[in-house]
């Protein structure tokens, strides 16, 4: 109930913003943020309360039967690895609300209701136990982004609007064959079912139609290339950049904090737990096929790190970093043992906190200076000089310093694709050198130097923008010397994941 | 089954017998009122819908309930699935009367004639979807055609109506005539009209080898033109994006939903009750045939329909490709495969009826049927142009408009036959359609409008009727309801 609660509260908040008059848009953001305030405080609450030495499936509700001719039932429930991405997003959700305080010029209104219907799909995807609502709440999504970029975006974003649009929808059809070809396959007509985890349990039971290897393989496919689309997992990866380009800050925010884990997450939830053969089949490790997931891993991770390294705007180089970043997800999911597995849960929630910093800090300097050429900076530190530090603290987590969060989980997931795919591996850590580069390079170019004379005037970073990056900032810190503060979460629920596979 | 004789069979018959009645009484009325500018007609026809409405649920829950009565010596059926289209054949049509009631286009001095046409039509088209004999088929579907012409050159003063009026009658009367020869070679060789008993007799026939598989599938195909004709299927779509554009906005909303609808149910009931047998299908492989059909008249409607720059004629190329996702459902030969037309089909009426709606208020206040018309409508009337975004967005089939459901229990009837080169070519297609639909979108959100910024203001009574479709478009999907009622009505057709 408690989850239901927390997943409708922002829905609830939307209708409230689209009751109030267009014109008091004072109270229009007060009332959002009040809406995402409430399952923020919740996600604290189940944070704290869930019980860590019990991996399985807590605070469930349901199943409530709702499409009764199919079997669809509302049925949600968390488990460690739930909670972990639950708690990122409730917390960017009011992150983003008042990120986008002054930046939105028009239409305040739809924009905060919008962002509401966005919020409560995203909750609801983590949360969803039955496969149908599960697609649902990730198409839910879609239609809030797509207005978001459209229409508040930047000089390209109908383009960016309907390229995101088209390409994410591209792999939800797939998918959707794919999970009708699971539910026909799950049992006799009038028997069939959307339960995930009846399905997960049917999946391994030897002679069920959904334990065959052929069928395996080829609904994992149907899955892997929906959320691959969504991951960004090369090549379906080019909606990312024009989409994180166009995109007002805050959207940049949820898209490279929350959409990229969906994809992630269902990887996880979906291709991993419920085709394990499937997954076998692609990350055993003999031949090309059983190393094409690690394959797709170092491809981001390397390739998203050297187009990095060209870029001049800097919103595009933070958008091609998160490719790269997203590339450890994969490698050490591939790797599918304790390590790997940890470590990709836990890069999946430092990429979300990092990344969601960095676009900030975009939108911070682009708000001023309404440009985000990176040569066309210089010497900021000694301008903006606390603007200078959070953004210096951002880049030494993102490229992975020891001590702060994205070392962690990219060490992790290292340490257990290093078990498996031992060239591969090596290979990626070009990603992590590369990585350094661009952000030091980035760092020397806007901040060090000689001061652009045009920015002597450049006014440092405000309250609004500071308690914006302070509590993502602490968790970079924090989840840097204490990983086992986020790890205890999800623990028991990877080792029950690995006693599926 | 036992056959009613004809007097006999008069009180199952008195929903037709009504909306003869009323469109008379529309006739006379329009004589009697002397101001030009009355809408009494409108109204008339209305309360003619609703008796009509009264007249199908009577006959439904006190004789058809129990299962198909058969009358006038086997002509018609009287059965859950003649109930069901009945239901949405009205509500389509009352919806086409208050969408009329709005439109500026439409010519006041002949009012009269214009509402008795359309309850014509709509008797014509319970004819269609009841018919279970061969020469009764032919004198539903023409009743629906003949009529259709006129009210598509219904604006006079128009050149594109009287040219899409007369592409009409040329597709129309070759489709017919096709249809005929088609009918007649059926009879010829069964020597009966009767769909019921035709699927026996051929199958015997084809056993003892005295009629050649090669005629029944020329029959077959010759009879498709007809029928492929009413739910423009490819290679009979032709005339429907001419007429959509040409015919006044009401009719041709009227003639995407009511009238694929109906060339459904006919299709349905022919090739189901007539042809459905195994061994007939061994000997003539319809279903591929149709499935060649539905994915071609998907591909060619979306991929017609993206340089589209008239709204209107967007949408019915977008109809074109609605028609072969329900072709899709009619390959299958499964009460699934039924079912799921039957629910697309309630969906295809709300989402596209409100669409048009929103065309014919577009058409009334900016004056334009083109997509730039709708630039900076966001601004300008955020209601409607929100609800356009809901039925666009449904029409594309994207979660968690009603829209999305009715493609997902279709193609879950398409997968479970195995067909998933069809299911494929079809979700595909889905993703290209997004691709128009959100051009209209993107007109109406995502650009100014220029000079044009005052605001566009409409009636409640606008508004009220525009949320009788939106709500449906957004809940439909949610409500078990609608499911069983849709099975509930395939349970009469026999399937083998």
């Amino acid at each position: 109930m408690l989850l239901s609660l927390m997943i409708f509260i922002p829905l609830i908040g939307m209708v409230a913003v689209l009751l109030l008059p267009r014109e008091s848009e004072e109270l229009i953001k007060r009332v959002t943020l009040l809406f995402t305030l409430i399952p923020l405080a919740l996600a604290v609450y189940l944070f704290i309360s869930y019980d860590r030495s019990n991996g399985g499936t807590q605070y469930v509700h349901g199943p409530v039967p709702w499409i009764e001719a199919f079997n669809i039932q509302y049925h949600i429930g968390i488990d460690g690895l739930s909670v972990t991405l639950l708690l990122l997003t409730a917390l960017l959700g009011p992150i983003c609300v008042i990120a986008s305080w002054r930046n939105i010029e028009k239409g305040i209104k739809a924009y905060m209701a919008l962002f509401l219907l966005l919020e409560t799909g995203m909750l609801g995807f983590f949360a969803a136990l039955d496969l149908f609502l599960f697609y649902v709440f990730f198409e839910l999504t879609l239609l809030p982004m797509y207005f978001l970029i459209g229409v508040w975006g930047g000089p390209r974003r109908e383009y960016a609007a309907i390229k995101f649009f088209l390409y994410t929808l591209f792999g939800s059809v797939l998918m959707l064959v794919a999970m009708i070809a699971v539910y026909l396959n799950s049992g006799e007509p009038g028997a069939r079912i959307f339960d995930i985890p009846t399905l997960i349990a049917l999946a391994s039971t030897e002679g069920h139609a959904l334990n065959d290897l052929n069928f395996q393989i080829w609904v994992f496919l149907g899955f892997f290339i929906g959320f691959a689309v969504k991951v960004p997992i090369f090549p379906f990866h080019t909606w990312l950049p024009d989409a994180h380009v166009e995109a007002p800050t805050a959207i940049s925010v949820i898209l490279a904090g929350i959409l990229l884990k969906m994809g992630t997450y269902g990887l996880v939830r979906i291709n991993m737990a419920m085709f394990p053969q499937g997954l076998d089949h692609f990350t055993n490790g003999i031949g090309f096929w059983g190393n094409s997931l690690a394959l797709l891993g170092f491809i981001n991770i390397v390739y998203g790190s050297f187009c990095a390294l060209a870029q001049t705007d800097f919103k595009k180089l933070v958008a091609y970093s998160s490719i790269g970043h997203m590339g450890f997800v994969i490698l050490g999911l591939a790797a599918r043992n304790s390590e790997g597995i940890t470590g990709a849960i836990l890069q999946m929630f430092n990429h979300g906190v990092i990344s969601a910093m960095l676009f900030l800090l975009v939108g911070v300097l682009y708000d001023r200076a309404h440009h985000r050429e990176i040569n066309g900076f210089g010497g900021l530190g000694s301008r903006m000089p606390v603007y200078t530090g959070i953004t210096t603290l951002a880049f030494m987590a993102s490229l992975g310093l020891p001590g702060l969060s994205g070392f962690v989980g990219e060490a992790l997931s290292l340490l257990g694709a290093y078990d498996k795919f031992k060239m591969l591996t090596i290979l990626s850590t070009i990603g992590i050198v590369v990585g350094a580069a661009y952000f030091l390079w980035t760092l020397q170019r806007v901040f060090l130097g000689t001061l652009n004379p045009k920015y002597e005037a450049l006014p440092e970073i405000n309250g609004r923008e500071i308690l914006t990056l302070v509590p993502l900032g602490i968790l970079t810190i924090v989840l840097g010397v204490w990983p086992n503060f986020a790890i205890d979460m999800f623990r028991e629920s990877v080792t029950n994941l690995i006693n599926l596979l | 089954m036992e056959s009613l004789k004809n007097i006999e069979s008069l009180l199952y018959f008195s929903p037709e017998i009504l909306l003869v009645i009323f469109a008379v009484a529309v006739i006379i009325l329009d004589l009697v009122v002397k101001d030009r500018e009355s809408v009494a007609v409108a109204y008339l026809s209305l309360v003619g819908c609703l008796c009509t409405f009264a007249a199908v649920l009577f006959t439904h829950f006190s004789f058809g309930d129990e299962g198909p009565v058969s009358l006038f010596l086997g002509m018609i059926h009287l059965d859950a699935f003649s109930s069901f289209f009945k239901v949405l054949l009205l509500l389509a049509t009352a919806a086409t009367i208050l969408f009329s009631l709005r439109s500026e286009e439409l010519d006041a001095r002949l009012k009269g004639e214009y509402y008795a046409l359309l309850l014509a039509i709509t008797l014509g088209m319970f004819l269609m979807a009841s018919s279970t004999n061969l020469l009764m088929i032919f004198i539903s579907l023409e009743t629906v055609s003949l009529t259709s012409y006129i009210l598509a050159g219904f604006l006079t003063h128009s050149p594109r109506s009287s040219e899409a009026a007369f592409k009409y009658i040329t597709y129309g009367a070759v489709a017919s005539g096709t249809m005929l020869f088609g009918l007649s070679l059926l009879f010829g060789m069964a020597g009966t009209g009767d769909l019921t008993q035709i699927s026996g007799r051929l199958t015997e026939l084809l056993a003892s080898g005295e009629v050649a598989p090669l005629a029944v599938l020329i029959a077959i195909t010759f009879v498709l033109a007809g029928v492929g004709y009413k739910i423009a299927s490819v290679p009979f779509h032709m005339w429907s994006p001419d007429v959509y554009e040409g015919a006044p906005i009401p009719i041709t909303a009227f003639l995407s939903v009511a009238s694929k609808s109906a060339g459904f149910a006919l299709f349905i009931r022919f090739f189901y009750a007539g042809f459905g047998s195994t061994e007939l299908m061994q000997a003539v492989d319809w279903p591929f045939m149709l499935a060649i059909v539905s994915a071609l008249t998907m591909t060619v409607g979306n991929l017609a329909a993206l340089p589209q720059q008239n709204v209107k004629r967007l949408l019915a190329y977008s109809s074109i490709a609605h028609g072969g996702y329900l072709l899709m459902g009619g390959v299958l030969l499964t009460s699934e495969g039924v079912g799921a037309i039957l629910f697309y089909l309630v969906v295809y009426l709300f989402m596209n009826l409100g669409a048009f709606y929103v065309v014919v208020l577009i058409a009334n206040e900016v004056g334009s049927e083109m997509v730039e018309g709708y630039r900076g409508l966001s601004s300008r009337a955020p209601l409607v142009a929100w609800a356009m975004v809901i039925f666009l967005v449904s029409l594309a089939g994207i979660p968690p408009f009603a829209g999305f459901f009715g493609k997902w229990i279709l193609f879950t009837a398409v997968l479970e036959q195995g067909y998933y080169w069809l299911a494929l070519v079809g979700l595909l297609n889905s993703v290209v359609s997004l691709y128009y639909y959100a051009r209209i979108v993107k007109a109406m959100f995502f650009e100014d409008a220029g000079e044009e910024t005052t605001n566009v203001s409409f009636s409640t009574g606008t508004f009220a009727l525009l949320s009788v479709f939106v709500i449906p478009t957004i809940f439909i999907g949610f409500i078990n309801i609608f499911y069983t009622f849709s099975n509930i009505s395939v349970s009469v057709i026999p399937m083998q």
